[in-house]
């Protein structure tokens, strides 16, 4: 069914009869072209354009929960491409420009928002690197802006400018930056794979994979073997443990990161903010919520929530930017499980075994990501061979020191 | 999380830096048993789900190094030990 305004004034003449489920519950079948682990947003959008772009049919995503249950309805929805390094600007900004018609594309309100994105300078040196970061996503071909401090004072008056440590002295803007209704991103995904004939199989976990000479047969899984030449892993969060199935290592940790939700309140934050040296980062919900995070909590945990010391952290970064906060009452705090990556960016390539394919690695970038990797993800399994803006995301990149190392921590996941 | 210091007794966790695995204490001698299993030792890790041993350095206190037996899907605590203990244990500095 396709949806347009005619056709909810049509329901809504006749009582809403007419409105069908937005996917099919099918039972899995015994073999396909394609099986993708992983019902989440890249897990969705690789079977959608695996089936859309590249025109593949037999394709099945297997999710052990239900659609959507993971790290897409537990991010802070935030959508950017400013990045700095070579290996990755381009691939955002694919993905940024995915993002920008991608409602049309789906046939689904994801509620694509793009009210602008700042990352606050308090110094010099930080000036001269968001300078630096600016020019290299104008010259991939993104928009970038550096405001002053005055400027940034006509847009959120009520931020703390003359803070003793970080003073506020300008910002680095992405006008085509914004917010996405993530929950959307995966149903507009799961509803448009699922019309092209793609099957969703939930609660339908892999327990292990058939792989014979070095090459994969197919899945095991809680609903039975399921067999398929070609498997792709999107399982950001669970990476290492569905991967060791296969008795892979990955360059991976898995970590902990707390979001937060305020109590509603009357608009005052029409874009999103980042405060990256007080580790907060803020926007406002259409609910009126407020949205925040921080930093991850630093230590491996697939416990999908985090300890106290962080939640206090990052309140206090709130309370320095912005005073004002500090009235409103916390209404919600989750966490979820990142993929951190020894470089902090992520992997979208082949594996040693032959036909088994990886797409992990996101830290706590991927919702951003989630139609470039889908696309850049279906590219690979389609045609076994990367798509331009995603080559530089290999396994061996560590071992050939080709790391795509935004923050230079080196091999420390905790700190990027 | 609270660490059960074998000497101080319980501290907070905030007290220490996190470093990972502590696989890490085994590091190869340079690349004497290849380049293969120094890259593996510094880039790949087991992460696993549930019981994990890992290196907790105590910056805000007596500045050890211990090693942490840890739950990763509870975060329960099961374990603490001088890192210096184990790498003896296990032959080294000898």
């Amino acid at each position: 069914m396709r949806y347009s305004a005619f056709r909810v004034i049509a329901e809504a003449l006749t009582g809403h009869r007419g409105w069908t489920p937005v996917w099919r519950d099918p039972e899995p079948q015994a073999d396909y072209d394609y099986i993708i682990i992983g019902g989440g947003g890249h897990g969705l959008a690789t079977a959608y354009y695996l089936a859309k772009e590249f025109g593949q049919k037999r394709i099945a995503v297997l999710e052990k929960g239900y659609l959507g249950g993971g790290n897409v309805g537990r991010n802070t929805t935030i959508i950017r491409s400013n990045y700095l390094l070579d290996g990755n600007e381009p691939f955002y900004e694919f993905s940024l420009k995915l993002w920008e018609g991608l409602e049309q594309d789906f046939n689904y309100n994801a509620m694509v928002s793009q009210r602008g994105i700042i990352n606050l300078i308090h110094t010099d040196a930080q000036r001269d690197a968001f300078t630096r970061r600016g020019n290299a996503m104008i010259l991939n071909g993104a928009d970038a802006e550096l405001l002053d401090r005055e400027q940034v004072r006509a847009m959120y008056p009520w931020l703390n400018f003359d803070n003793a440590r970080f003073p506020i002295k300008g910002a680095l803007m992405q006008r085509r930056g914004g917010t996405v209704r993530h929950d959307a991103v995966a149903w507009g995904y799961a509803r448009g794979a699922d019309m092209r004939g793609v099957d969703l199989i939930q609660n339908c976990e892999v327990t292990g994979m058939r792989i014979e000479r070095g090459r994969i047969l197919g899945v095991e899984t809680t609903r039975g073997f399921i067999g398929a030449r070609t498997v792709g892993v999107a399982v950001a969060g669970s990476s290492s443990k569905v991967m060791a199935q296969a008795g892979l290592r990955l360059p991976i940790e898995s970590h902990v990161l707390q979001a937060f939700v305020s109590e509603g309140l009357k608009p005052f934050i029409d874009g999103v903010m980042t405060f990256g040296a007080g580790h907060f980062y803020v926007s406002q919900s259409d609910k009126g919520g407020l949205v925040f995070g921080g930093d991850i909590d630093g230590y491996n945990s697939y416990a999908q929530r985090g300890n106290l010391p962080v939640i206090e952290d990052v309140a206090e970064g709130g309370m320095a930017l912005m005073p004002a906060i500090g009235r409103a009452r916390l209404l919600r705090t989750w966490g979820g499980i990142m993929d951190m990556s020894m470089d902090g960016s992520p992997i979208i390539d082949r594996t040693p075994v032959e036909g088994l394919y990886f797409n992990g690695g996101w830290c706590y970038g991927g919702f951003k990501a989630t139609p470039a990797s889908g696309w850049c993800f279906a590219h690979l399994l389609a045609r076994d061979e990367p798509h331009p803006t995603a080559r530089a995301y290999r396994f061996d990149r560590f071992l050939k020191g080709l790391m795509i190392d935004e923050k230079g921590q080196g091999a420390t996941p905790n700190l990027h | 999380m609270i660490i059960d210091h074998p000497i101080l007794g319980p501290r907070d966790a905030q007290e220490f830096v996190y470093l990972g695995d502590a696989s890490l204490m085994n590091r190869p001698d340079g690349l004497s048993d290849g380049i293969g299993a120094f890259h593996d030792y510094l880039y790949n890790r087991a992460n696993p789900v549930g019981e994990h041993r890992e290196l907790w350095y105590h910056e805000q206190g007596d500045r050890s190094w211990l090693v942490v037996t840890r739950n990763t899907l509870t975060h329960e605590i099961t374990k603490v030990e001088l890192a210096r203990d184990v790498a003896r244990a296990s032959g080294r500095s000898r």
